[in-house]
């Protein structure tokens, strides 16, 4: 049952991140990024990782997505 | 070269590449059986040695406590980093009145509907992250992960649309010191070691009851340092990069 478990985990991870690198425009790369993050943590808690997860769920799904974005932002607004 | 020519270079090592991952592949312990003597060791030590019910904390901020200084500074030096690249270039100021300006962008491009969630998750993302770094040496957790869980509530505040808040209630200079305070504390409790006669670092205060708040000696306190630094240093990132984005004009 946990082995299950662990490969929906680990292919769902796998799925995401193919997903962020086929993505070329960076405005939906950094959407598609949070779902990545996302699956992470679901593969950390799977593997009984809890303070890695934890950790994944601010960093992956919130702070490196709005880096990005406000970097997009930003070079947006300058080339208008 | 031709095109044919180039796809034999990538394919020859390309295949040899593929065959020794193979091999090695082969070669590892079988998934979830780990054959290392230190997890077992430390699983076994770490309740009984430091009354820490959460090894990994025991680890990271008692066994190997001078590698996650290192950690730390590495954080302490982005941050750094951030500040310096991202400061006032001379060529650039910020937008006339940026409170103003900031104001009537926020109020309006977010949805009523995003800001009630993101203000309502404020106050619940405090208490979790104060949880988290104080029962940090108990449960999984700790300074790192309740730090950058500090630092999201009061990114929600800006997710609510709340720029001007959001800079009101995250002043730099505070950020700074917070920043500081949290580094240089870890480094202090190692101090503290040395002056009570043992090792950088050594684990010299009484570890209290197993299971209890104040417990596992010198693992809390670090815990609350490296909350501050980690809580501060995220917010600091991020505030330079709010400002860079919302209020600097090239």
């Amino acid at each position: 049952m946990i082995g299950v478990l662990q490969g929906i985990a680990m292919f769902t991870v796998g799925l995401f991140g193919l997903a962020v690198v086929l993505n070329r425009d960076p405005l939906p790369q950094a959407m598609v990024f949070t779902f990545f993050g996302g699956s992470l943590v679901v593969l950390f808690i799977v593997l009984q990782a809890p303070d890695v997860s934890l950790s994944a769920i601010v960093v992956g799904t919130m702070a490196y997505p709005l880096m990005t974005v406000l970097t997009l932002a930003k070079c947006r607004g300058r080339s208008r | 070269m031709t095109r044919g020519g180039r796809l034999l270079v990538f394919a020859l090592p390309a295949v040899g590449i593929a065959a020794l991952l193979v091999w090695s592949f082969t070669g590892l312990p079988s998934f979830g059986h780990y054959r290392g003597p230190y997890g077992n060791v430390v699983n076994a030590r770490a309740v009984p040695e430091r009354h820490a019910t959460n090894a990994v904390a025991a680890v990271n901020f008692d066994y190997r406590g001078i590698d996650t200084i290192g950690e730390e500074f590495i954080l302490f030096a982005a941050v750094m980093g951030v500040s310096a690249l991202l400061r006032l270039h001379r060529a650039e100021k910020e937008a006339p009145s940026p409170v103003d300006r900031a104001r009537a962008h926020a109020a309006a491009e977010t949805p009523d509907s995003v800001a009630v969630i993101c203000m309502g998750l404020v106050a619940p993302l405090v208490l979790l992250s104060l949880y988290i770094v104080v029962h940090g040496h108990l449960t999984p957790g700790g300074g790192f992960q309740g730090g950058v869980i500090l630092a999201s509530a009061f990114l929600m505040v800006y997710l609510a649309g709340r720029y001007v808040a959001f800079r009101q209630i995250s002043p730099k200079g505070l950020l700074d010191a917070g920043e500081g305070l949290g580094a240089g504390g870890f480094v202090v409790v190692g101090f503290v070691g040395m002056l009570a006669g043992a090792a950088f670092l050594e684990n010299v205060l009484p570890f209290g009851q197993t299971g209890k708040v104040f417990s596992a000696g010198t693992l809390p306190i670090i815990n609350l340092s490296v909350g501050l630094e980690v809580g501060t240093g995220l917010l600091l990132v991020m505030w330079e990069f709010l400002e860079q984005a919302l209020m600097v004009r090239p």
